[in-house]
């Protein structure tokens, strides 16, 4: 704190001037071994505390140890600051800060022209330019021309901070991340406050490294005020945000909070069984660590094991929830096709990404839609549902626990590797002291039959142990009532029937379709799921703002379709469906609404953009009758 | 046992299930399902606690013929199903029925790896030696050159071990007897129940249809002194009515066969049998004809605890470590800010 100071009494001169922005989009890059998330993270968190909104994505390298300076080791964090809610993590930034050579050849091509791009010359040596596949150095071909570039010796003027702090040179140079990241919360305004107390509590066993990493953090701060160069400095306001009591979330830790909460809801303990799998692997790590607070973490020998296991949990009354990716639910196929036939609750996350095969583990995808809805030998209905934002997740993998317990149905969620890692400002939501939707196992004796069905169709939950109700479940067709096997054929009809009738009176116990934004007699609607949510929003957002009228539709439930769809979407001249897969929600939209859903379409492994949305918009607008 | 109820007196005729059995007629399951009936009753097992679990297979549809719970799965997943259920509900009694196209073949990892976690489980393995269910094809234990519709010119492959499995994999509890043995398998099964983890027992079972005598070198009775090794914890490893002895080989490690004189076993240099002898009891799994097949607890060696009372101890120890730590603060752990009207 003295070093803050003094540095700023050093200064002398009066403070810069700042600018005001209504959003900024940063990007913060460099070598995985850099500390760039841990920066991100608290830039992240800087900013939330200073009352704007905002929106993050890390994006690591896929290998473990890439080679030092190469572009794939370059490790990303961008993170999209404004005065207003955003839902996106920009599209281009505005300003990025390359630690590295590697890290501005990867970042170039996605940057905004006119961004300014902050650059350590001491990186630009000839081994690492060759590393990062320059052939003459940026900065003299005019590679650099279209952005606003400034050479600061970031690793140099760190171990100018750093000396004296008793860390070894090593050390010293490895604290340029906090260098950089003090600099970038100079340039917004922001203090360094918090990321003090955070140093605080990480090195509270290293003093040295404490010393040194907030000598570089406080050095960078104070840089802007001293530079003879002319370091651009804005200020972003606060959002206007719910009032409430926030914290940042990604998509994982919204997924486990809201799994636990379901569980709590529905007075069970929870039994999350799962096989390594990118990028749904981090569920795993995040329940595994929250174990005291009601659930039981299960490393299972495979994805079919891990599935099983969760069957077999939720046959025991707990309830059985796994998570994977898409090759992983191409392996749990069999398993969940018999906890619809044994009609067991069960939740099962599916975290997206790029297909098909192993395709691309670290992109992201919306390509296991037709597996979720129809991916199983025979006809094996289960509930489909989607999270739309990191934090979004809570509450629909809390849903996804409410609809597997009260219609004993498996339930897939669907997020995505985007979706996972995004993080954004949460408000915290009550917890009811009470079970919100406790579940009452099948205790009578008098008349009992496994598979009689209450009014909605759904049949009673039994717990072995419970006395007097022992009876046998099978994947073999059962008896309308007893369960005993039977392989009569109108009882077969007769129970195909019955399952399809209790998953499609699933859509009465939701509610019913609803515009997020728009209108139901504008022109066109752009009917999302998933992570396409924050593009889509802001998109139809600037539209409005811009007199369009489009709508914005975005599904949550989307097996069994909530009510009301069709006739909704009838009302608009044209049904835009963006999707990250080549039409998957269009196709269905079309064979179960008869609506002319026509699909706009991205596989690059990347999230749609505003840009690309605006366009779509603005074309199709163009071109209705 | 972990669930502590004082035992039921229930005849081994009120363990069946009101289903009619629906194996081939003379199929040695019914001698099987017999013998477990007969040990549930020695056991004072309370069927409304006791949950049989399958996979796919004639030996998978067990638990429609007793009157426990049961759950009858999917092909070779049943000790995952299992798991699962021991992990919700440790106090259940939990017993896997499967064939060996269900244990040694689909299902051969998750065996594998029940059997390292050790959960207090029973596993059996009702080996025919076929697949009878599909209809007569080999199966991973199908002796070499035995001709089935898949293998017309006869099998080519090695069969595989279910006890040398089991003991590769860690197992504390493994067993074997046969499907007729209506005295020693009921023995066996109430010894498995009663060992404190995944206990294995292995049940050389007749598929009178497919397979028929697929194991009569081993089991007809004319020479069954001479090919089965009967064994006791503590008792000399004898066969052939004391006459022959499993003594260590010389110059190498393994067993051979000597014949016991007149000064006696100890003189013949026979064996012992030691069921926590893991060394011994992987020389007598792999026994096989024209050395005698050793039947009955080949190793028996309960660890300190189970894989579920492990899982358990740990959440408790960590709920003890954070007691106030609930959802509430576990979400509000990372830093917090609020916003005011
Ligand atoms: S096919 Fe073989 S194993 Fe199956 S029921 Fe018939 S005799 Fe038994």
């Amino acid at each position: 704190m003295r070093d803050l100071e003094g540095a700023h009494v050093a200064a002398g001169s009066p403070p810069r001037p700042r600018t005001p922005r209504s959003s900024v989009v940063v990007r913060l890059s460099g070598d995985s071994g850099d500390g760039i998330q841990v920066a991100g993270g608290q830039l992240a968190l800087a900013t939330a505390l200073s009352g704007a909104d905002l929106e993050t994505f890390p994006d690591f390298p896929a290998e473990i140890r890439a080679p030092a300076g190469t572009t794939f080791g370059v490790s990303s964090f961008q993170i999209h600051i404004a005065d207003h809610r955003v839902h996106t993590v920009g599209d281009r930034p505005d300003l990025l800060v390359a630690l590295n050579p590697a890290a501005l050849k990867v970042n170039l091509p996605d940057l905004r022209p006119g961004a300014l791009v902050i650059l350590d010359p001491g990186t630009f040596k000839k081994r690492e330019l060759e590393r990062a596949g320059f052939t003459c150095d940026p900065r003299a071909d005019g590679t650099l021309g279209p952005f606003r570039v400034l050479e600061i010796p970031i690793e140099e003027l760190t171990r100018k901070a750093t000396a004296g702090t008793g860390v070894s040179a090593r050390d010293a140079g490895r604290a340029k991340n906090f260098w950089a990241l003090g600099l970038v919360l100079w340039m917004h305004d922001r203090d360094t406050r918090s990321v003090e107390a955070w140093l605080a509590r990480r090195f509270s066993n290293e003093p040295a490294l404490l010393a040194a990493n907030r000598a570089a953090l406080a050095a960078g701060h104070s840089y802007g005020e001293v530079s003879e160069l002319s370091i651009p400095a804005f200020t972003v306001g606060r959002a206007r945000l719910e009032p409430g009591t926030y914290r940042t979330v990604n998509g994982l830790e919204a997924l486990a909070f809201g799994l636990l909460a379901g569980g709590r809801d529905a007075g069970l303990e929870l039994v999350y069984c799962s096989y390594p799998i990118t990028p749904a692997s981090g569920l795993l790590h995040q329940l595994a660590n929250l174990r005291p607070l009601g659930v039981t973490t299960f490393q299972a020998e495979d994805e079919i094991a891990a599935i099983s296991a969760a069957i077999g949990a939720s046959y025991a009354g707990a309830l059985g929830v796994t998570g994977t990716s898409g090759p992983g639910m191409a392996l749990k196929t069999e398993a969940l096709g018999l906890a619809a036939a044994v009609e067991l609750p069960l939740v099962v996350i599916d975290v997206q990404r790029a297909g098909p095969s192993t395709g691309m583990p670290t992109k992201t995808e919306q390509s296991d839609l037709f597996q979720a809805v129809f991916g199983r030998n025979g006809e094996a209905p289960l509930v489909v549902l989607a999270a739309a934002t990191p934090a979004d997740a809570f509450a629909v993998a809390r849903e996804a626990v409410r609809l597997a317990v009260h219609h004993m149905t498996p339930v897939v969620l669907l997020a995505d590797g985007f979706l996972a890692n995004a993080a954004e400002p949460w408000r915290i939501p009550e917890l009811s002291p009470e079970p919100a939707f406790p579940v009452r196992f099948h205790t009578n004796r008098e008349g009992f039959r496994p598979y009689r069905r209450d009014g909605r169709g759904v049949r009673p939950w039994v717990v072995p142990g419970t006395p007097g109700l022992a009876h046998r479940i099978s994947g073999l067709e059962r008896d309308f009532e007893t369960g005993a096997i039977s392989y009569d054929p109108t009882n077969h009809a007769r129970m195909t029937a019955a399952r399809r009738a209790k998953i499609l009176a699933v859509a009465d116990d939701v509610p019913p379709a609803a515009l997020e934004q728009g209108e139901p007699d504008d022109r066109l609607v752009l009917v999302g799921w998933g992570s396409t949510y924050g593009a889509i929003a802001d998109a139809v957002a600037a539209a409005r703002a811009r007199g369009r009228a489009v709508a914005h539709l975005h599904l949550r439930h989307l097996w069994p379709l909530p009510r009301g769809l069709g006739p909704l979407l009838a009302g608009f001249d044209r049904v835009l469906v963006p999707e990250m897969n080549t039409g998957q929600l269009a196709a269905l939209l079309r064979a179960e609404l008869l609506v002319p859903a026509e699909p706009l379409t991205k596989v690059t492994g990347r999230p749609f953009t505003v840009e690309e949305l605006s366009r779509a918009i603005e074309a199709r607008l163009e071109e209705a009758p | 046992m972990s669930a502590i109820h004082a035992p039921l007196r229930l005849e081994p005729k009120d363990y069946a299930s009101d289903q009619e059995v629906r194996w081939c007629p003379g199929c040695g399951d019914y001698a099987i399902l017999k013998a477990v009936e007969k040990a549930l009753s020695e056991l004072g097992a309370d069927p409304d606690r006791t949950v049989f679990v399958s996979g796919i297979g004639c030996a998978a549809r067990f638990p429609h013929y007793l009157a426990t719970y049961g759950f009858h799965g999917i092909h070779g997943r049943a000790p995952a199903i299992a798991t699962g259920i021991k992990l919700a509900r440790p106090d259940l009694d939990v017993w896997v029925v499967g064939g060996d196209g269900d244990m040694l073949a689909i299902g051969t990892n998750h065996l594998v790896h029940a059997l390292r976690r050790d959960p207090d489980l029973v596993i059996l393995i009702l080996n025919n030696a076929i697949y009878g269910l599909t209809k007569g094809q080999a199966s991973p234990t199908t002796p070499i050159g035995t001709r089935t519709p898949t293998t017309p010119s006869g099998v080519v492959e090695r069969p595989l071990s279910a006890c040398e499995i089991a003991l590769a994999a860690g197992a504390r509890f493994v067993a074997r007897s046969v499907d007729v043995h209506q005295k020693h398998l009921p023995e066996i099964l109430v010894r498995a129940r009663r060992h404190e983890g995944a206990a294995m027992v292995e049940i050389l079972q007749n598929c009178v249809i497919y397979a028929d005598g697929a194991w009569a070198a081993i089991t007809d009775k004319a020479h069954a002194a001479e090919t089965q090794l009967l064994l006791r914890h503590g008792e000399p490893l004898l066969f052939a009515e004391g006459r022959k002895g499993l003594a260590p080989a010389r110059y190498r490690a393994g067993l051979r066969i000597v014949e016991v004189g007149p000064e006696g076993w100890q003189a013949a240099g026979v064996l012992v049998h030691d069921e926590r002898d893991r060394t011994l009891a992987t020389l007598l799994a792999a026994l096989a004809p024209p050395l005698p097949v050793a039947l009955g607890v080949l190793y028996a060696d309960p660890a300190p605890t189970t894989f579920e009372r492990a899982v358990h101890a740990q959440i408790e120890a960590e709920r003890t470590r954070a007691p106030a730590l609930d959802l509430a603060a576990a979400i509000r752990r990372a830093p917090t800010w609020t916003v005011s009207d």
